[in-house]
C-alpha cells in the first residue's frame, strides 16, 4: 500500500518537540506517501496532537524538520492544499452552517461546491441553522466537513468520531473513505482501535512521543490484540513466565494474570505442561494493556 | 450520502508531482473573507451593535440637546457633538479590539484559522474594516440628531475631514484595544476596557466639555490621548485652530505607546500558543 516516496506528502524527519520538561515527541520521523490513508494510534497524551500541530504549522519542531508537500507547513502556501477539523466545541455559535462553510471556502482558490459539500455530510437541511443549536453530532459532521472545504491533497482528521453514535460514525467513515478514493490522502487519529480498523489501510502507533510501531494495518492489529489469561495457581511468576506467548505477567498471591498475543497457545502450553490451575479465564486486553506490552517487549527480551 | 460525487467525480485533485504549486489567495480578498465573517458575528448579537448605536446619540439628547445655549451656537454645537462622536469610535474600538480579541482568542476556532492558507494580516484587517464600519455606522444617528436639532453647519469637506480624523485619532484606542485583548482573557478584558473608557472619556472631555473643566483638570487631561484626540477633531471640523500646540504629538506618544504594548502583547500571546 506504501506509495513511492518521491511523492511524500508530509515527512518529519527526528522531530523532537519538548513542552517545558515534557518531551512530547522524541526523535520522530515518519513519511505519509500520496494516496495513503494512515491511523495514528496512541492513548492520550500520547503525542499524536503535537504531531499533528506541527504538520498543520501551529507549532514548529525544537530539532529536525517537518515538511508538508515538500514545503515548510508555517508558510500559507503550504497549507493549500491542507485540510483541518476545527474542535466541534469551538464553531462560532452565532453563524450558519452555510455561512461558515463559505467562510472557510473563502480560503481556498479550488474549494469545493458548497452544495456538493453540504450534501456528503448529509448537512443540506440544516444549511441556514446556527451552528450553536446543532446537536453533537450534527457540529461533529460539520467540522469534519470543514476539512473537505478547500478539496485538499490531505486531511487530518484529529479524533473523528468521538462521542459519536453507531450508525454518525458509520456515516463519517463512509463520508472520509469516499473522499480517500478520490485521490487524497488521509491521516486520522485516534484512541480506539475500533475507528483505526474502520479507516486505515497503515497504522502508526505512538507512546510517549515515539513511534512504537509503524505497519500494515493486519500486522498492527495481530500485535494490538493482546488477550489477559488470569488463572490461581501455586507456581512461581518465573515458571508461568517461560511459558510461550508471555509478554508479560504478574502475580498477587496465588492469582496469575498474563498478557499474551497468542492465547490459545499459552492456554495449550498451560494445560499440556504448565503447573495445576484453577479460575482459568482469557478476556480481550484493552489497548493500554496492549500498548504497555509494545512499549515493554523489547526491554523484556533484552533482559 | 455519496450521491453528490456523482456530479463531480474528482474530489480531490490529483497529487501529481507535476503541476505548479497553487498560489494562496490575496490578502485583499481574505481580508473580505473575515471581514464578512466578523460583520455577521457582531450583528448575530444585535445588542452589543445597539448599545454602542444609542449611548452616545442618547446621551447627546440628554445633555446637550436640551441646553438652548449651546445648540443655538453652531461652533458650541460641534464641540458638544465631537466629543461623543469621538466616544463612539473609542468605545466601538476598544470594544471590538479588547474584547473582540480576548474572546477570539478563548475559541479552539481561533488556532483552527492558523491551519488555513491564510496569515495572520487578513484576520487583522478583516477586524480592522468591521470595526471601522461599525465606528462610521455609530456616527449616523449622533449626525441626524445634530442636523435636526442644533445649528451646527460644518462644510462639506469640514464634515469629510472631521469624519477622518475621528477615526484617525481612534487608532490609538485600537492599539489599546489590542493589547488589552491579547494580554487578558476575555471576561477581564470586558472589565477592564469598561474601567478605561469612561475615565478616559470623562477626563478628556467628551461628555463634558473640556472648557468647563476647572484650570488644573483642563490642563492634566491635555495629556490625555481622548482629549488630545477630542480636540483635534473638534480642530478639523470647525476649522479653528487647537488652542495649545501639543494635542498632535500627544496623541502620537500615546499612539507609539500604545503599539509598542499591542506588539509586544501580540508576541508574547504568539510565543505562548503557537512557538
Amino acid at each position: 500500500m506504501t506509495a513511492p516516496n518521491t511523492n511524500d506528502v508530509v515527512v518529519l524527519d527526528d522531530v523532537v518537540r519538548t513542552f517545558g520538561p515534557v518531551t512530547a515527541l522524541d526523535h520522530v520521523s515518519l513519511e505519509v506517501g500520496a494516496g495513503e490513508i494512515v491511523g495514528m494510534l496512541g492513548p492520550n497524551g500520547a503525542g499524536k496532537s503535537t504531531l499533528l500541530s506541527l504538520v498543520t504549522g501551529q507549532r514548529r519542531p525544537d530539532t529536525g524538520t517537518v515538511r508538508l508537500f515538500g514545503a515548510d507547513p508555517r508558510t500559507a502556501a503550504a497549507r493549500i492544499g491542507l485540510g483541518v477539523t476545527p474542535q466541534e466545541t469551538g464553531l462560532p455559535a452565532n453563524l450558519r452552517v452555510g455561512e461558515v462553510v463559505d467562510f472557510v471556502r473563502g480560503h481556498y482558490p479550488d474549494p469545493m461546491d458548497r452544495d456538493e459539500l453540504l450534501a456528503r455530510f448529509d448537512l443540506t437541511e440544516l444549511v441556514r441553522r446556527q451552528t450553536g443549536g446543532l446537536s453533537g453530532g450534527q457540529r461533529r459532521r460539520l467540522a469534519v466537513a470543514l476539512s473537505l472545504a478547500g478539496r485538499p491533497r490531505l486531511v487530518l482528521l484529529d479524533e473523528p468520531t468521538t462521542g459519536l453514535d453507531v450508525e454518525g460514525r458509520r456515516a463519517l467513515w463512509s463520508a472520509v473513505l469516499d473522499y480517500h478514493r478520490e485521490g487524497s490522502t488521509v491521516i486520522v487519529t485516534s484512541h480506539y482501535l475500533e475507528e483505526i480498523e474502520a479507516l486505515a489501510e497503515r497504522v502508526v502507533v505512538i507512546d510517549h512521543g515515539r513511534v512504537l510501531a509503524d505497519d500494515d494495518l493486519g500486522a498492527i492489529l495481530a500485535q494490538v490484540q493482546s488477550h489477559r489469561v488470569s488463572f490461581d495457581s501455586p507456581a512461581t511468576a518465573a515458571t508461568v513466565e517461560d511459558l510461550p506467548g508471555v509478554t508479560s505477567a504478574t502475580v498477587d498471591g496465588e492469582h496469575h494474570s498474563i498478557l499474551t498475543t497468542d492465547s490459545d497457545a499459552f492456554v495449550r502450553a498451560l494445560v499440556d505442561h504448565g503447573p495445576s490451575f484453577t479460575g482459568l479465564e482469557v478476556r480481550g486486553a484493552s489497548l493500554e494493556e496492549a500498548f504497555l506490552t509494545m512499549t515493554r517487549s523489547p526491554a523484556q527480551e533484552a533482559a | 450520502m455519496s450521491t453528490a460525487t456523482v456530479t463531480r467525480p474528482a474530489g480531490a485533485t490529483p497529487p501529481t508531482g507535476a503541476t505548479s504549486p497553487p498560489r494562496p489567495l490575496g490578502v485583499v480578498r481574505l481580508s473580505l473573507v473575515h471581514a464578512k465573517f466578523n460583520i455577521l458575528e457582531t450583528v448575530r448579537v444585535p445588542i452589543s451593535v445597539i448599545g454602542n448605536l444609542l449611548f452616545p446619540t442618547l446621551a447627546l439628547f440628554f445633555f446637550v440637546i436640551p441646553q438652548p445655549m449651546v445648540t443655538a451656537d453652531p461652533i458650541w454645537s460641534l464641540v458638544a457633538v465631537s466629543g461623543l462622536a469621538m466616544f463612539a469610535v473609542m468605545s466601538t474600538f476598544l470594544f471590538t479590539f479588547g474584547v473582540g480579541v480576548a474572546e477570539d482568542r478563548a475559541l479552539p476556532f481561533d488556532p483552527y484559522l492558523r491551519t488555513m492558507p491564510a496569515g495572520a494580516a487578513p484576520r487583522m484587517m478583516g477586524r480592522i474594516i468591521t470595526a471601522c464600519l461599525f465606528a462610521l455606522v455609530a456616527l449616523v444617528p449622533i449626525g441626524v440628531v445634530t442636523a435636526i436639532f442644533t445649528a451646527a453647519a460644518p462644510s462639506p469637506w469640514q464634515l469629510v475631514a472631521g469624519v477622518l480624523t475621528l477615526i484617525g485619532a481612534g487608532i490609538p484606542f485600537l492599539m489599546l484595544g489590542l493589547f488589552v485583548g491579547y494580554r487578558l482573557s476575555s471576561k477581564a478584558a470586558l472589565a477592564v476596557v469598561q474601567v478605561i473608557l469612561f475615565p478616559l472619556a470623562f477626563a478628556g472631555g467628551l461628555f463634558l466639555p473640556a472648557e468647563m473643566f476647572p484650570d488644573w483638570l483642563s490642563t492634566a487631561s491635555t495629556f490625555l490621548p481622548s482629549r488630545a484626540a477630542r480636540d483635534l477633531v473638534i480642530a478639523n471640523i470647525t476649522g479653528e485652530p487647537v488652542a495649545y500646540g501639543y494635542a498632535l504629538p500627544v496623541l502620537l506618544a500615546w499612539g507609539v505607546l500604545f503599539t509598542a504594548v499591542a506588539v509586544w502583547a501580540y508576541r508574547r500571546d504568539e510565543g505562548r500558543r503557537f512557538r
